[in-house]
């Protein structure tokens, strides 16, 4: 990897933080009733009875996350974990607040979404890399390190609908982290794959960590978090409930 | 090395211009995606890219058999004004359907990655050229057949080819961001499509239409942009240079509004697929 070769720059941005979220809020606007189309919503409209409900996912939260932390998420289902890392990704705009991001993004967010059966796997690293943001050459570049990560290089022809969803991931993951990226962003992918797998997946976290990669980490397995994650934070419906060390947060999370 | 990158969702330009730039620095992805669609289309099917081709000459065929005989025009003449007319006409018809087909297909997508959202659009205009040009190789093929001749005027096809693509990004991006809210405009569309076809002189020649009609034929877009392309391509002279500013014109302003539309909600589209 050329990027791994890169002298260790030193300039002010090292010193802020890596993620700096100031009083951000995001608001999911969903119909009260289900319009079915394009008639009904005409009526409604003319009648003025488009009625919305306002989701609050996230509140009013504030957190900074240091160069080089690996930060935990930890929180129930519909907390508003995913959606805080989806606004870190600049996926999502935020409704209210601000999000300052500094580095380079690698998303690890339920791999495989960009990837079409039909196509091999040799076209679906293209596929892939591209749609996270790499260029050709880049791909070009990475594509034997890709392959012998996923060590898929006896199917790597083959199209892509005959893998299996282990193997699929595998690229995914592959392909993500293929080159060096700031700031990870992880969304329980751990859990496809087998052991072998995850652990590769594990060590090559590491070694962006080694790397003073920044990683912001959501996950629902809390022994796990305690023994990664260096601070941690727990939403509970889209507020912070608490911030700090994971394993006091984490402590918190299963008393609360 | 480059510097480090910085996103402060505070300081984002305008959607206006931030879809553009991020399209410019994504413009790798817009050729993944291009090729993916020809890949996937053809790769189960046994004639392969041939269908690209034999599709217009089928509908060709058949309206040439039922027209020529009630239109009274020779058959040659009107096969090969059938099929010019069909080339430009399935370009735009089928780019913009496809337009809105490939936002909804990356659906999951554009929920999880940040990508450019009109790099779909994009890529199916490119679609759309691939096939274009390889049916304009086959129309040459069946006049030569036919026994008409090639006009040099063929090299200016590029002009008109290049204007109704503006056109057609710019209500591929509209119909997208509409689509995304309402799956009912693709059924829609197509019906409209089929009136817009009876609407054009596609399948039936010009001087067949009364003259108080043909007032309602200059207000329809698509008018300027079939007859700048069949011009050169069946008559060999350049079309006039009215058709052709006009449809410049109207092409800018489809793109312009269509990329307006688009990217005024394209920050809210990863909460609605």
């Amino acid at each position: 990897m050329s990027d791994a070769a890169r002298p260790p720059a030193f300039n002010e941005s090292d010193l802020k933080p890596s993620i700096q979220i100031e009083g951000l809020s995001v608001r999911y606007r969903v119909p009260r009733e289900k319009v079915s189309g394009i008639k009904e919503l005409a009526i409604r409209w003319a009648q003025r009875r488009l009625e919305h409900i306002d989701f609050w996912a996230l509140r009013e939260v504030s957190l900074d996350v240091q160069r080089g932390e690996v930060f935990g998420i930890i929180g129930h289902n519909g907390a508003g974990k995913s959606t805080l890392l989806k606004v870190v990704a600049g996926l999502l705009h935020p409704t209210e607040g601000r999000v300052v991001v500094r580095g380079r993004v690698a998303p690890l967010l339920d791999l495989g979404a960009g990837f079409h059966p039909e196509l091999t796997g040799r076209e679906n690293v293209y596929l892939f890399g591209t749609l996270l943001g790499m260029s050709r050459r880049e791909v070009d570049q990475r594509f034997e390190s890709i392959v012998d990560f996923a060590d898929l290089w006896d199917f790597v022809d083959a199209p892509l609908r005959t893998f299996s969803t282990g193997m699929t991931a595998r690229l995914g993951f592959a392909v993500a982290t293929c080159r060096l990226a700031d700031i990870l962003l992880v969304d329980e992918v751990l859990a496809v794959g087998d052991v072998h797998f995850q652990e590769k997946c594990l060590e090559r976290m590491d070694a962006f960590r080694e790397r003073g990669a920044t990683i912001l980490f959501v996950t629902h397995a809390l022994e796990n978090a305690k023994e990664i994650c260096n601070r941690a934070v727990w939403l509970s419906e889209g507020r912070v409930m608490d911030i700090g060390p994971a394993r006091h947060v984490v402590d918190q999370y299963i008393k609360g | 090395m480059d510097q480090t990158p910085v996103y402060d969702s505070a300081t984002r330009p305008s959607p206006f211009v931030e879809e553009f730039l991020v399209l410019i620095r994504y413009r790798d992805l817009i050729f993944q995606l291009i090729s993916r669609s020809i890949k996937t289309r053809y790769k189960r099917s046994l004639l392969g890219v041939a269908w690209t081709m034999i599709n217009p000459l089928l509908t060709m065929g058949v309206l040439t058999l039922v027209f020529s005989s009630i239109f009274k025009y020779p058959g040659r003449e009107y096969a090969l004004y059938v099929l010019s007319g069909l080339l430009i006409w399935n370009f735009v018809a089928q780019s913009t359907t496809a337009a809105m087909g490939e936002l909804i297909w990356s659906g999951g997508l554009i929920g999880r990655v940040f990508v450019p959202k009109a790099a779909f659009a994009v890529s199916a205009i490119g679609t759309g050229l691939v096939n274009l040009f390889l049916s304009l190789g086959a129309y040459m093929l069946i006049a030569l057949i036919l026994g008409a001749r090639i006009h040099a005027s063929v090299f200016f096809l590029p002009v008109p080819i290049f204007i109704a693509s503006l056109f057609a990004l710019g209500v591929g991006l509209a119909l997208s961001s509409v689509v995304i809210y309402f799956a009912d405009v693709m059924p829609m569309y197509e019906v409209l499509l089929t009136a817009w076809l009876y609407l054009t002189p596609v399948i039936y020649p010009l001087d067949l239409v009364p003259e108080g009609v043909k007032v309602f034929l200059y207000l329809n877009p698509l008018y300027y942009l079939v007859d700048a392309f069949r011009t050169p391509l069946l008559d060999g002279r350049l079309p006039d240079l009215s058709t052709i500013v006009i449809g410049f014109l109207i092409a800018c302003l489809s793109l312009l509004l269509g990329w307006w539309i688009f990217t005024r909600k394209a920050r809210e589209y990863a909460y609605n697929v």
